[in-house]
């Protein structure tokens, strides 16, 4: 059984907020609804970090706890997921997630709240898999297609990574094993090298004469 | 006389006294609800996988090493 999680790397993300387009433009998600966010820290100052934020599909989710209608269920392979069509859109959710990442459409007059929406790990809902009400109120369910979700198989620089928390373990790992073998102890990795951490490419021999032309 | 209103209260001492140790945890004990909404089939359950857990898990497995370049790369 598959434990769905995302990792975001913050030493790769290089804020491109692609990530946030695909979401968008999978699941048709409307105008003012982000189902996942790039988040920056320090913005414009040496040691400037951005990471990738949606739903972190909780083990223990807080927001399953305090919904007052018991909309939300979690999947066998630990997505957290939501029916629409029992939600309230009271947005107790909204205050007991720590990464905010319900959120409600307020396309309606007078700022009136709709119902929550979320991310789903590309995963749909409550539905037939791949039907058209699936679709409409959920988002594409790319699971269900063996596929992972749009954000993470997209991300440019391998950022944000997304599937079966032992996979990414081991991915994650060899990343950050390939780092620390890039710098020395009296040197550490810095800059891209901490992101990357690529073997040492072979030194190219210095021009003849040895000066810029 | 004295003696009675002692007792009177003493025993209304002791009764409030264990009152106390009669109290409830005030400490809020969050308990999963029990999910209210329609159920949900798994992702494997439709096409193409039709109920195949095992090959559904195979291809995530497959796709999800995808994201890791230091495979991808060699």
């Amino acid at each position: 059984m598959a434990r769905m999680k995302f990792l975001a790397d913050a030493e790769r993300c290089i804020e491109c907020n692609g990530c946030v387009t695909a979401c968008k433009q999978e699941h048709e998600i409307p105008w003012g609804v982000n189902r996942r966010r790039v988040v920056t820290i320090n913005d414009g100052v040496p040691g400037e970090r951005s990471i990738s934020v949606a739903c972190m599909h909780c083990s223990d989710a807080p927001c399953m706890a305090v919904c007052p209608v018991d909309c939300f269920y979690r999947t066998d392979d630990g997505v957290v997921l939501h029916d629409k069509d029992l939600c309230i859109g009271c947005g107790y959710c909204f205050y007991a997630c720590p990464f905010g990442a319900p959120q409600f459409p307020q396309a309606g007059a007078f700022g009136v709240r709709g119902k929550m929406d979320k991310c789903t790990f590309c995963a749909g809902g409550p539905e037939a898999n791949n039907s058209e009400a699936e679709f409409r109120k959920y988002g594409r369910n790319r699971l269900a297609e063996g596929k992972l979700p749009v954000c993470a198989e997209m991300c440019a620089t391998k950022a944000l990574l997304g599937g079966d928390a032992n996979v990414l373990s081991d991915i994650y790992r060899e990343r950050v094993t390939n780092r620390a073998a890039r710098g020395t102890p009296s040197m550490p990795p810095w800059g891209w090298d901490t992101a990357y951490g690529r073997p040492e490419a072979p030194k190219q021999p210095a021009p003849a004469g040895g000066a810029k032309s | 006389m004295i003696k009675r209103a002692f007792l009177t209260l003493a025993g209304a001492a002791l009764g409030l006294g264990l009152a106390g140790c009669g109290e409830r945890p005030q400490v809020v004990d969050y308990k999963q609800g029990v999910y209210q909404g329609k159920p949900d089939q798994p992702a494997y359950a439709s096409a193409p996988w039709n109920g195949n857990k095992k090959d559904w898990e195979l291809a995530l497995a497959t796709r999800n090493q995808n994201q890791n370049e230091y495979k991808r790369i060699r």
